[in-house]
């Protein structure tokens, strides 16, 4: 690891400006990902600027019946929230289906969206990673990519963006509210991530200099039910291979009237599902009109060498998900029971 | 204007196992470092140094964390608590008794941090954190109550700690074996200390 200078920050705005001065630095908040990076030379900041201690650790409820989430708020924390587990059921489920105990209580809600792939290659110095050192090449598109992107890659990058969180929030029509140099601006997080292009050293479009400060959840429309399902290699503590996050709500007749769908491990950010919502919308909430519009989605695949099985995978847990969600009509609205 | 740093190093204190330590720190040092080799405390173990393997896992201010990811120049002022702070031969904590009854261990180079990791976990269940294992509709109830663990719950949530050995049957029973309620006395005691409320 680099020598580095360090400051704490106490207010965001103070933090802004301390980047400001010193364009080599990084801002630190539960480091479980940063800190990991610099011991392995990935990261290499020249000043950390801890954030940690500013004050953005509230959950609280909006006027318009969402709700507002400081981006210290820990990982742990925010999937135990009453209100989370109530009213956002698939965000505490992904969230509980990330990383282990230790991590959760440490990372925060900001640092978990801003978390880098776990490709291994991007941590592997030795290899050539355009993500990492941009030009290099990308040893994942013709070398071990069985855990890589199956959507929306390109020749240059095929690495996954590896949070469970951000899926569910893009299910949710979240929102995440930026502090920078030039103030305040909000940003969906499923437009949040980027996907590869020929920058994929670039994660997200947040610019340099800016500090994610809240997370806003709107309402979620009334007598929908949401989950968050994952398929993975072991039971827990592990990545996704494939997962998928729900939001749906039937009329009295039985069609879909509202329904968002994103992926998680299948691309560079979170996928929202938008072809395959548009088919849902409006149809029989019945397996076979659910296997139809995740199909029409997943027709845009493209897998590499070694992970053709995503495409089945991601379809069997979309579609298992939707089914489970809309099949027993007395549960209570907004529900994850079963899942 | 802001001021620039010049300086690599810093001075921090930490409270560990309610005593004061007040050391000067290269700013890469993980507070897992800190302990070891400044502090002499080396029950926290420095299994794979990535936040993987659980080995060096303390509570930071009552809560179970990798110590293995903490940057120490961060943590000036935190209240930390190792498996030295848990107990000692003459009484150890009622997991270290109930991980020596059960022979919860093998090696026992991942005891240390599976233990602190089953008091945090413990303190956590009895919080009502919910976790990945928890059926959908209790999750969606957040009553508040304490989470009853049986064996997948458990499994679940010491998932971040690998036994490499295999001890994991033991480990469950262990864990099993150490009811919330004798957690609560011991560890609510420790935590008042610490002055961390619960």
């Amino acid at each position: 690891m680099r020598p580095f200078t360090f400051e704490r920050a106490t207010t965001p705005e103070e933090a802004v400006s301390a980047y400001a001065a010193q364009p080599h630095a990084r801002f630190l908040a539960g480091g479980t990902n940063l800190v990991d990076l610099m011991k392995l030379g990935v990261e290499t900041p020249e000043h950390l600027i801890d954030v940690s201690k500013l004050p953005l650790n509230e959950i609280e409820p909006t006027p318009d019946g969402g709700l507002r989430v400081g981006a210290n708020v820990r990982n742990s924390d925010l999937a135990a929230h009453p209100s989370v587990c109530r009213g956002y059921p698939a965000l505490s489920q992904a969230l509980l289906s990330g990383a282990s105990g230790q991590l959760r209580n440490q990372a925060t809600t900001g640092g978990n969206l801003l978390q880098r792939t776990r490709c291994p290659y991007f941590q592997d110095l030795t290899a050539p990673c355009n993500k990492r050192e941009p030009g290099s090449g990308c040893s994942a598109v013709r070398g071990v990519n069985r855990d890589m992107a199956v959507l929306g890659h390109s020749e240059h990058c095929v690495a996954t963006h590896p949070s469970d969180m951000a899926v569910a929030l893009a299910a949710y029509d979240a929102e995440v509210e930026v502090l920078g140099p030039e103030g305040v601006r909000t940003v969906p997080v499923a437009a949040f991530h980027r996907l590869p292009g020929d920058t994929p050293q670039r994660d997200t479009v947040l610019r340099p200099g800016e500090l994610i400060s809240h997370l806003t959840l709107p309402p979620v429309p009334a007598g929908a039910r949401a989950a968050y399902r994952k398929a993975r290699d072991r039971a827990s503590y592990a990545f996704a291979l494939a997962s998928a996050a729900v939001v749906v709500a039937l009329d009295g007749a039985g069609t879909v009237r509202h329904a968002t769908l994103a992926f998680g491990g299948l691309a560079h950010r979170p996928w929202r599902a938008r072809t395959a919502e548009e088919a849902l919308i409006g149809s029989r909430a019945e397996p076979q009109s659910f296997a139809r519009a995740v199909d029409a989605e997943l027709e845009a695949a493209r897998p590499l060498s070694d992970n053709a099985f995503k495409v089945p995978l991601a379809r069997s847990v979309a579609v298992h998900l939707l089914t489970t969600l809309t099949a027993r009509a007395d549960d209570t609205p907004n529900s994850a029971a079963g899942i | 204007m802001i001021p620039q740093r010049t300086a690599t190093s810093s001075t921090v204190t930490l409270h560990v196992n309610d005593t004061a330590h007040t050391v000067t720190v290269d700013h890469r040092t993980t507070l897992l470092d800190v302990l070891r080799e400044q502090l002499d405390l080396t029950g926290s173990k420095k299994g794979c140094d990535h936040g993987q393997c659980g080995a060096c896992t303390v509570l930071l201010e009552g809560r179970r964390a990798n110590s293995c990811l903490l940057l120490a120049v961060a943590h000036d002022g935190a209240h930390l608590t190792t498996v030295e702070g848990l107990g000692d031969e003459e009484r150890p904590h009622p997991l270290q008794q109930a991980f020596h009854e059960r022979d919860a261990f093998q090696c026992g180079y991942c005891t240390p941090g599976q233990i602190v990791s089953g008091v945090g976990m413990l303190c956590e269940a009895a919080e009502g954190h919910p976790s990945h294992a928890t059926p959908g509709s209790v999750l969606q109830r957040a009553t508040g109550a304490p989470a009853e663990l049986d064996r997948d719950e458990i499994r679940e949530r010491m998932s971040g700690n690998i036994c490499r050995c295999g001890a994991y049957p033991h480990i469950v029973e262990a864990l099993e074996d150490v009811t919330e309620q004798t957690l609560r006395r011991t560890d609510g005691a420790a935590r008042r200390t610490e002055g961390v409320s619960a």
